[in-house]
């Protein structure tokens, strides 16, 4: 393959650009994403290749956005829709639990669904209760959708092609602090399976479980913990939905203690069905408890005092690490 | 506030606006200059709010308001300190002691309820503030501001359709301001007004001139007086042009062109009541110098003001989630 360096936000225009070329059942709609490109810049240049019909600014429902989406899947289309803000997936909440989780169940398997709902995630600064929310978890308890977190380019585009080319619907969060990431991406058409995590970093003292903007923090934290001998293994499940058990049980067997890293709200958010995998399937092989590093379970406030007080950062995994051995030595 | 406007009104209207306009500009200063995260304008918008306002009882009515109402905000009390505050997110902040965005407003002391940022939803909180109105029976309205393309939602017709139903006194003022970030008019609605919209509902709809402040006042005044007095509640486009970007992180020139809002800078609301003014002799050469250099001063000090204010204490953010301390929270 040949590899080049790209951003996250052109990798997945990339993967888009790819599947449109190649299936005309593909198209993307969502708000500003025609002349704009998008309000995170993600789909610029797309409305001069594939036209108007296929590149569509749809009005302010979001309701409507994906409920269409899923009308169109059923009949054939493949539709990519981007909802500007994760916060506002609420606004289309029965669309997406009632309607589109379940329309392959309740017709008896005669109904696809391969939609894919492109949507943004975490906090960009100072944008406060509404416009920071990571709501990963908030599905991860409906049935019959699959739920995608990029933490890399090069995963941004494999794991979209896998999605554009699946039958089922898909939540793609993409984080809008990573889009400006830049990352070696391989040039040609590849895919990235779901249900397979990354070992982003082999280590043998701690793991760390990433999701999404974390992995990044994760990889900082080992930096900086190598240099005072600590290693830590830093996996990225990459999807929550399908999880994979596996390749998570596998590290923390070979450490015997573990961190879960996410920017979403600690409780309930994807943490706690990983620690509670953890529980039922490698509590034998842990050394201490199971931590969590997570936003804090406050609404995420505007003022940058208060938002960083709120955010999870690499400092925070540090410490959650550093507290294996402050515990013993205590 | 009687029907017929006096001088010091119209002149105090005109006031609103200007305070408004200066504030909102050099709210885009701080930004461009990073002092400050964010800023979404009401530049181009600030007669059709001013000429709302005035229509209320300030602290009696209901507001539920839009992230453009600056000067809608201004003219029921919100002070430009308060809103630099907002700006920097600073503890004192009014709304939230900087917890949520600007422009969010919340505001007690004027019945002024936050706006989301998921659009439309503050439309269903005024057919209930109403509702709650009419079960009191109180002689109040609500003013439920929202901008064209919020139109769109499913939940602004649930909340437009369940007011008309139960005949609640609530105004729907829609601030046509032709672009919803870049998306036109044209592709958010196939009526040529959101006022049309009032007919599939049962409701009164009208339109007005939203760059005239007191062509949108004497529209409102009829409409809240038949809304107090029991005659329900209506649908009124005012239209205008936002004059600047959506935000402090677009840039307008990917989606319109220079000359367009050239164009439109022709019916900016400041000018257009300036003109009326000077009609009507009511406005000169004086006035006007005396409250720009007042505007300046009130911007200057709420700035400075802002600037020194403290910012939250980190223990803050832990709170107030729940209205008593909650164990394990």
């Amino acid at each position: 393959m040949t590899m080049r360096e790209i951003t996250y936000r052109e990798a997945i225009r990339e993967a888009m650009s790819i599947e449109m070329r190649k299936d005309t059942s593909v198209f993307l709609m969502g708000e500003d994403v025609g002349v704009f490109g998008g309000v995170w810049g993600v789909s610029e240049g797309m409305l001069g290749e594939f036209g108007a019909e296929r590149v569509r600014d749809t009005p302010i429902t979001e309701a409507a956005i994906i409920g269409a989406g899923l009308g169109a899947a059923m009949v054939g289309m493949r539709p990519i829709v981007e909802i500007m803000f994760g916060d506002f997936l609420m606004c289309a909440g029965d669309q997406i639990v009632n309607q589109v989780a379940k329309a392959r169940f309740m017709s008896g398997g005669k109904a696809n669904v391969p939609l894919v709902i492109r949507v943004t995630t975490g906090a960009p600064g100072s944008a406060a209760a509404q416009h920071s929310q990571s709501p990963e978890s908030w599905f991860m308890n409906v049935p019959g959708i699959k739920i995608v977190c990029p933490a890399t380019p090069a995963d941004a585009k494999g794991l979209l092609l896998t999605a554009l080319r699946g039958q089922d619907p898909v939540m793609f969060y993409e984080h809008k602090m990573l889009y400006g990431e830049s990352g070696a991406v391989p040039e040609e058409d590849f895919t990235v399976p779901f249900g397979q995590a990354a070992v982003v970093r082999e280590g043998s003292d701690v793991t760390v479980i990433a999701v999404g903007i974390m992995v990044k923090k994760a990889l900082e934290a080992a930096e900086a913990l190598a240099k005072e001998g600590i290693s830590l293994e830093v996996i990225d499940p990459r999807t929550l939905v399908p999880l994979d058990r596996e390749t998570l049980i596998r590290s923390v067997a070979k450490t015997g203690r573990v961190v879960i890293a996410h920017e979403a709200h600690e409780r309930g958010g994807p943490g706690a069905e990983i620690a509670a995998v953890l529980a039922s399937d490698a509590v034998e092989y842990l050394d201490g408890p199971v931590l969590r590093v997570a936003a804090r379970n406050v609404p995420l406030p505007y003022s940058p005092v208060l938002e960083n007080y709120v955010l999870p950062d690499a400092a925070d995994i540090i410490k959650a690490v550093r507290s294996f051995w402050a515990q013993k030595g205590a | 506030m009687s029907d017929e406007l006096s001088p010091e009104m119209k002149k105090e209207m005109y006031w609103m606006m200007l305070l408004a306009r200066r504030l909102d500009e050099r709210a885009w200063v701080l930004h461009r200059q990073g002092k400050i995260a964010f800023h979404i304008s009401g530049i181009g918008q600030e007669a059709a709010q001013v000429g709302a306002a005035f229509a209320l009882q300030r602290g009696v009515d209901w507001v539920t308001p839009y992230y453009r109402d600056l000067a809608l905000m201004l003219s029921l009390g919100y002070t430009p300190r308060h809103f630099a505050l907002s700006l920097y997110g600073k503890r004192e902040e009014p709304s939230s002691g900087g917890r949520q965005m600007p422009s969010h407003w919340g505001y007690k002391p004027a019945n002024a309820v936050s706006h989301s940022a998921p659009v439309a939803t503050q439309a269903s909180h005024a057919a209930g503030i109403g509702l709650a109105i009419k079960l009191n029976g109180e002689s109040k309205v609500v003013l439920s501001t929202i901008g064209e393309g919020s139109t769109s939602q499913g939940e602004w017709y649930e909340a437009v359709n369940w007011a008309a139903i139960h005949n609640l006194p609530v105004i729907f003022m829609v601030e046509n301001n032709m672009y919803a970030i870049s998306v036109p008019v044209a592709k958010q609605m196939a009526v040529p007004s959101a006022a049309d919209k009032a007919c599939g509902l049962g409701l009164d709809g009208r339109k007005v001139d939203g760059t005239d402040v007191f062509a949108v006042y004497a529209m409102m005044q009829e409409l809240v007086a038949k809304a107090r007095n029991g005659g329900g509640p209506s649908l009124i486009e005012a239209r205008m042009y936002r004059i600047t970007p959506h935000s402090s992180d677009d840039d307008d020139r990917s989606y319109r062109s220079r000359e367009e809002v050239d164009e439109a800078k022709k019916s900016d609301p400041l000018l257009v009541g300036k003109r009326q003014l000077e009609a009507e002799g009511l406005l000169s050469e004086a006035d006007l110098e005396s409250m720009e250099a007042k505007a300046k001063d009130m911007v200057d000090d709420a700035i400075q003001y802002a600037e020194a204010a403290p910012y939250p204490e980190v223990a803050e953010g832990e709170y107030p989630v729940y209205a008593e301390e909650v164990r394990h929270a």
